[in-house]
């Protein structure tokens, strides 16, 4: 139980911490909210008013936002599976008991330390257009020559999976780490329990791995998902939004909104779409994970 | 039979992994060597990760076309105020939610974990607002204050804190220490893990930070690494020799971290998925 009678010392205590979470958190997140249900434009003569759902009702039939959550969506279904499916086959090559393991994880976890802004330039030039682009170069050897080279940041059906790439690069040794430690934390005894009983490798994998790393999937599958929603830096740098469009996300909107044309209310009201879906899917993950202690 | 072949297969998996993950950072290394006009030519073979002559000539041109030097104190001030001020305030408030009992912390630590969720994209917007009317964009403060208290932070220590031995403290207790002077003599010295995981959370969401410094940030004085290399990116002539010694210098500070403490980093962000 924790100590009683400290009550005013421990207070002071947490309140700069709390202090800082209500001014900078809590707050602005109210103020979202709010200006969401205004027509809050910086130095517009109009007068400030009350608009309600306006600005919801106005984004939800803007074509160009539409379409950002389209292009946010398709980003989210592809990475998400991707990167989750990747780091998990990675990681169960690292949980074995052969040399030079601890290296390869210091290699494939290296692009996590790399910021997003020099990752993004550095995928510029591997998307190069000509054959000397790496990845026209690279796609060129695997197909043996069949590949003509493409400019990837400029073609509408190519810019975004350019980016996903990007993306799946950097953050993928994110997750592998997360899931290496819940591979560790199975027992051993389960697997030989498994072993005995005549389970073969994908049964071992299928009936012990799987479920027994299920929480830690579930939460590793929600921070993708609410990271890929926030989607943001690698496009400012690499398309900037474009070829017609082909590249925008929530965010994007939401600054290009609030910043390029200063529709504070319309920007806000993009915002809490956006912690909307990543509030409902924090929820959704709750409730499985809750669900799962329930059954064991 | 099946035993020997499975080895091997899984060694050749690993390289294939470790050749994918690590060819745009030898591209990267090797391009910050090589003259300009070599980088995008020989970058569709294998020379794009080999700089026949290797020069420093790039990273001079980088000190003589923008001041690096300025940008990089930028960043380290920052982050190493977030980090100073963050572990302080962020430990002390994981102390008293895990340790002391008062009137209102059940409520308010709900509220912590409330706050968790709000990413900083949701409430961008209305924060830029509240800072340009506190007339706060374009200072070191309006990249600092912000991102110092930390929900996560406070639920990191709150959940180390809590699976601490009682023992210690009770000894400090009846010896006559306060609160204040237990945490400090007590408690600190036996947190070094969660400290670690802290700050390594704390530095590598924070040294790429990048959509805030460009929405408050317009002149350069103030502006962090992560925004100049776009801006240096979009400064004619593109020069990716020049552009790439940039990142490399960028990239040093945390990956050399990284490269000394990498049980670390690990293990702090494995921290991350550990649940209570």
């Amino acid at each position: 139980m924790p100590e009683e009678g400290r009550g005013p010392a421990a207070f002071l205590l947490s309140a700069p911490a709390l202090v800082g979470l209500l001014l900078f958190v809590l707050l602005p997140f109210l103020l979202a909210v709010a200006l969401s249900l205004t027509n809050l434009r910086l130095g517009s003569p109009l007068p400030l008013e009350w608009v309600g759902l306006e600005q919801y009702r106005r984004i939800l039939n803007d074509p160009s936002f539409l379409h950002a959550l389209i292009n946010n969506l398709l980003f989210v279904l592809t990475v998400v599976p991707v990167q989750t499916v990747l780091a998990l086959a990675m990681a169960m090559l690292l949980n074995q008991r052969l040399g030079a393991i601890a290296w390869f994880r210091v290699l494939f976890f290296m692009p996590v330390v790399f910021p997003l802004s020099l990752v993004a330039v550095v995928w510029v030039l591997i998307f190069a257009p000509g054959p000397d682009g790496p990845m026209n170069a690279l796609l060129e050897l695997i197909s043996f020559g069949a590949w003509t080279p493409r400019d990837f940041l400029h073609d509408e059906q190519l810019a975004l999976p350019a980016i996903m790439l990007t993306s799946i690069w950097q953050g993928t040794g994110f997750q592998m780490v997360v899931i290496l430690a819940g591979l560790q934390a199975i027992s051993a005894e389960l697997y030989e329990a498994a072993t005995i009983d005549g389970a073969g490798c994908w049964q071992r994998f299928w009936f012990v791995t799987l479920p027994q790393l299920r929480n830690t999937l579930i939460f590793v599958v929600l921070v993708t998902t609410i990271l890929a929603f926030r989607l943001f830096d690698q496009v400012q740098i690499m398309t900037q939004g474009g070829p017609h469009d082909a590249t925008t996300t929530i965010m994007f909107e939401a600054v290009q909104s609030a910043f390029a044309r200063q529709q504070i209310g319309s920007g806000a009201a993009m915002t809490v779409v956006m912690f909307l879906v990543v509030l409902l899917l924090s929820l959704l993950q709750r409730r499985i994970a809750s669900q799962e202690r329930e059954v064991s | 039979m099946k035993r020997r072949l499975i080895i091997p297969f899984t060694y050749l998996c690993l390289l294939l992994c470790a050749l994918l993950f690590i060819s745009p950072i030898g591209l990267l290394l090797a391009g910050s060597l090589k003259p300009d006009d070599l980088v995008l030519v020989e970058s569709g073979s294998w020379r794009a990760l080999w700089p026949a002559s290797a020069s420093l000539d790039n990273y001079r041109d980088v000190f003589s076309r923008v001041d690096f030097t300025h940008y990089l104190l930028n960043s380290l001030f920052i982050n190493g105020m977030i980090l100073g001020l963050g572990l302080l305030l962020n430990s002390i408030a994981g102390y008293a939610f895990a340790r002391l009992s008062w009137r209102g912390r059940g409520l308010l630590f709900n509220l912590v974990l409330a706050v968790m969720i709000i990413p900083l994209e949701a409430i961008a917007v209305p924060l830029f607002y509240i800072v340009s009317l506190l007339g706060w964009r374009d200072t070191y403060l309006v990249q600092i204050l912000p991102f110092i208290a930390n929900a996560f932070s406070i639920y990191l220590f709150y959940t180390y804190f809590i699976g601490m031995p009682r023992e210690l403290e009770e000894a400090a207790h009846i010896d006559g220490a306060g609160v204040v002077r237990t945490y400090f003599t007590i408690i600190l010295p036996n947190a070094k893990p969660v400290f670690a995981s802290v700050a390594i959370l704390t530095f590598l969401t924070q040294w790429g930070a990048f959509l805030w410094p460009l929405l408050v940030t317009s002149g350069e004085s103030v502006r962090p690494l992560p925004l100049a290399i776009a801006t240096f990116h979009g400064l004619p002539p593109l020069r990716w020799g020049d552009l790439f010694a940039f990142g490399v210098m960028m990239v040093l500070p945390i990956l050399s971290l990284f490269l000394l403490f990498q049980r670390l980093f690990v293990r702090g962000v494995a921290a991350t998925g550990i649940k209570g």
